[in-house]
């Protein structure tokens, strides 16, 4: 079977090519790149791709599949559904399922649910036995069934001396902790801490709380020589922090979501629970400074920390209501409206920050645009300008903020594993 | 003349006019409550429901009461949310009133918010009797009409809110309208107790509870909450009397004439002495009577809108 991509812009930030060319992809691996003949064109399924971008297949290595044990909100399935429609090949599922993944079968289970979908479900186990913080989930076993990083996620390593040990054994393994960085002493409010929590009379979480476990993870890390990654970094401090460590040679890398440098905590006057996230949503000068560490790879990725929630569980009070948002089908448009269009990113910085980083962090193979290469790609068009309308999610749920909202550029198509999902449909290749 | 909204949630951007009209129109119904017969057929075939998601006894015979003066039809609604079912009889309740045909609803609920949320959802008048750690406006309304009763004014007045800002729905409201009246507005407690960024609302803070009371005209003193505050907030009550309790040795040392207000319950010996709370400078009782007052005023303003 062959597919022909004609007239596409191809962009590949590791071989540096940004070009307006063609592309053959025959029984799921690119077999040529440049102008096509029309005998690469016989028996080919053409799409006339004039104006969009053909790039290596991106990756969210942090998003909740819930399955097992919450399928009522999402199953892998639907998880890689929503992944696919977003413009992603390439997943890392939280640990945080019912039973939670910190033992080979849960793992085993999740990786046998996942086969045969064209995204690639890649696995995350728990740091700590049942997520509990006390003992050392089976990092070995879990490597071995797969895992490609530790975490805790929704609650960071509980004490300083289980992350030392993690990350003194995850050495073994060459792997990173995954920390969302909330210091549980001080976090759990719903509100970032300032005159606008008061204002509203919410709860008070203090940026203060992020910042602290990310300077005890560098520590820790600096001491051990372990690998720490920091999810969804909200705060300007943080991104000060996690600069001069890097240029200290501290081995860390970080990641924040769209909902950072899209939304300020001024959108917290409507008491929406959709705008409930953790790390709850900050200040415009948090959002500038975000910004700028994306820009300047202080910040290595964009995660959605996509975070399905049954309706009941979000039509409630807001300091009830379960913190995350659904955002893999917007995490790319509101990259492309925010930071290429609004802040001009180049096109091939947001790329990588999409499709390189995640996989360099994670020790994964980066997908490449040449003959011989499997095809893994993402379809961009840029430039098109549309309304956000949760009822069209794949997700089972439609906790998003971003409803209605009008965003330019997303992704058209998405292929891996010898599937295609263009117009809205699956084909084999 | 009428409000300019037909909800009160809170007195945050309320104009002047309205809560001149509010406390004037209470003053009417502070003068029936004097009568042999304290009822007024104003409200007469107007259905209010009292939804209580959080138990306040006050308030809501205060609110209740306001309602039997005004010969409106009540129905009393009270749900604690219980750890376990959180949100799920919020949700329920939210649909049943729905489909209830009431005229005016006076909610209270631990999470801030609740109110404007019902005001999407129901066609009712929604009045706040308390939302989390945000508004309390008829608190607010009854304290500056109990301070205008005793001083014949607010404009120019200094009033100093006492005690633990953070966790306080009074402050909030106490703090817009007054400053709406034209008082100035100063807070005074351990910075523990002081929510951050609230100077913005331009309102000066003490630390130093003497000064505080020399330097004001009115001491509004807020309820320690003896379960949340003590070991947390502050080290103990018995420090927090010491260093922050009104007590009459102060009064009379630094300002025998300032007028002293507590919404109440109080706690003697914590944040108020007893020589205090039932001493010659307080109005503890009146804001009691007052509250039916307001509440009345409220009422009537927002059910005779339309
Ligand atoms: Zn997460």
């Amino acid at each position: 079977m062959k597919t022909a991509f004609i007239n596409t812009i191809i962009l590949d930030p590791v071989s540096g090519i940004e070009n307006k060319s063609s592309l053959l992809v025959e029984n799921g691996v690119i077999s040529k790149v440049g102008e096509l003949t029309k005998d690469d064109l016989k028996d080919a399924k053409v799409y006339n791709l004039e104006g969009i971008y053909c790039v290596p297949g991106l990756m969210d290595m942090h998003v909740h599949l819930r399955e097992p044990g919450r399928e009522d909100e999402e199953t892998i399935k639907t998880g890689c559904n929503s992944a696919a429609a977003g413009g992603f090949t390439s997943v890392l599922a939280m640990p945080d399922t019912k039973p939670i993944a910190d033992n080979a079968e849960v793992l085993g289970f999740i990786r046998h649910k996942a086969q045969d979908h064209l995204v690639d479900v890649h696995l995350a186990g728990a740091v700590s036995f049942e997520r509990k913080g006390t003992a050392l989930a089976p990092l070995a076993e879990l490597h071995e069934a797969g895992a490609v990083a530790f975490t805790d996620d929704e609650k960071a390593v509980k004490t300083a001396s289980l992350l030392k040990n993690a990350l003194e054994y995850a050495i073994m393994f060459d792997l990173p902790v995954i920390e969302h960085c909330e210091e549980e002493s001080l976090g759990g409010g719903v509100a970032n801490e300032g005159f606008l929590s008061t204002l509203l009379g919410l709860p008070p979480n203090p940026s203060v709380a992020e910042e602290l476990i990310i300077v005890r993870d560098i520590l820790i890390s600096d001491y051990v020589g372990g690998k720490v990654h920091f999810s969804n970094i909200s705060t300007k401090r943080a991104v000060e922090i996690i600069r001069s460590a890097k240029e200290k040679g501290s081995k860390i890398t970080a990641d924040t979501s769209p909902h950072y440098f899209s939304l300020t905590e001024e959108a917290l006057k409507s008491y929406d629970t959709n705008l409930r996230v953790n790390p709850p949503l900050r200040s415009e000068e948090d959002l500038n400074a975000v910004i700028e560490g994306l820009r300047d790879g202080t910040i290595d990725c964009i995660t959605s920390d996509h975070s399905p929630h049954a309706i009941e569980e979000k039509e409630m009070e807001f300091i009830y209501a379960p913190d995350g948002i659904v955002g893999l089908e917007t995490e790319l448009a509101l990259t492309l409206t925010e930071l290429v269009h609004k802040r001009k990113i180049p096109l091939s910085k947001i790329i990588t920050l999409f499709a390189v980083n995640p996989r360099k962090i994670l020790n994964l193979p980066v997908p490449q645009i040449k003959v011989g290469e499997k095809a893994e790609l993402t379809l961009i068009d840029i430039s098109q300008i549309w309304t956000v309308n949760i009822k069209d999610f794949k997700s089972k749920c439609k906790n998003s903020p971003f409803d209605k909202k009008l965003l330019t550029g997303k992704s058209v198509g998405v292929m891996n594993n010898s599937k295609l999902f263009y117009g809205g449909n699956y084909s084999g290749l | 003349m009428s409000l300019s909204s037909r909800h009160l949630i809170g007195l945050f951007g309320v104009p002047k006019d309205d809560i001149q009209n509010i406390l004037d129109t209470a003053v009417t119904f502070r003068e029936v409550l004097e009568r042999p017969i304290k009822r007024v057929p104003t409200l007469q075939g107007k259905t209010i429901v009292n939804l209580f998601f959080e138990s306040s006894t006050r308030t809501r015979i205060s609110f209740e009461l306001a309602q039997k003066r005004l010969s409106a039809d009540v129905i009393n609604f009270s749900a604690s949310t219980s750890s376990t079912k959180k949100g799920e009889t919020f949700k329920d309740t939210v649909r049943n009133i729905e489909a209830m045909k009431v005229d005016m609803i006076v909610v209270r609920h631990e999470s801030s918010g609740v109110p404007q949320f019902l005001t999407r959802i129901s066609k009712a008048n929604i009045i706040n009797a308390g939302d989390g750690r945000h508004e309390h406006p008829t608190q607010g309304l009854l304290d500056m009409f109990s301070i205008r009763e005793k001083l014949g004014k607010l404009d120019g007045l200094k009033v100093c809110i006492i005690g633990d800002i953070a966790h306080s729905r009074v402050a909030l409201s106490n703090i817009y309208g007054l400053k709406t009246m034209g008082a100035q507005v100063s807070l005074c407690g351990p910075p523990t107790m002081i929510p951050r960024g609230i100077e913005m609302l331009g309102v000066k803070i003490y630390h130093d509870i003497n000064k505080a009371i020399a330097e004001n005209d009115v001491l509004n003193i807020l309820r320690i909450q003896l379960e949340r505050d003590a070991g947390t907030t502050i080290p103990s009550l018995r420090e927090y009397h010491n260093y922050f309790g009104v007590t009459s040795e102060r009064l009379e040392k630094y300002n025998p004439n300032i007028l002293i207000l507590h919404p109440g319950p109080i706690n003697r010996g914590v944040e108020i002495s007893s020589e205090v709370a039932d001493g010659p400078y307080q109005i503890i009782l009146d804001q009691v009577t007052n509250g039916v007052a307001v509440r009345m005023a409220v009422l009537y303003l927002l059910g005779t809108m339309n």
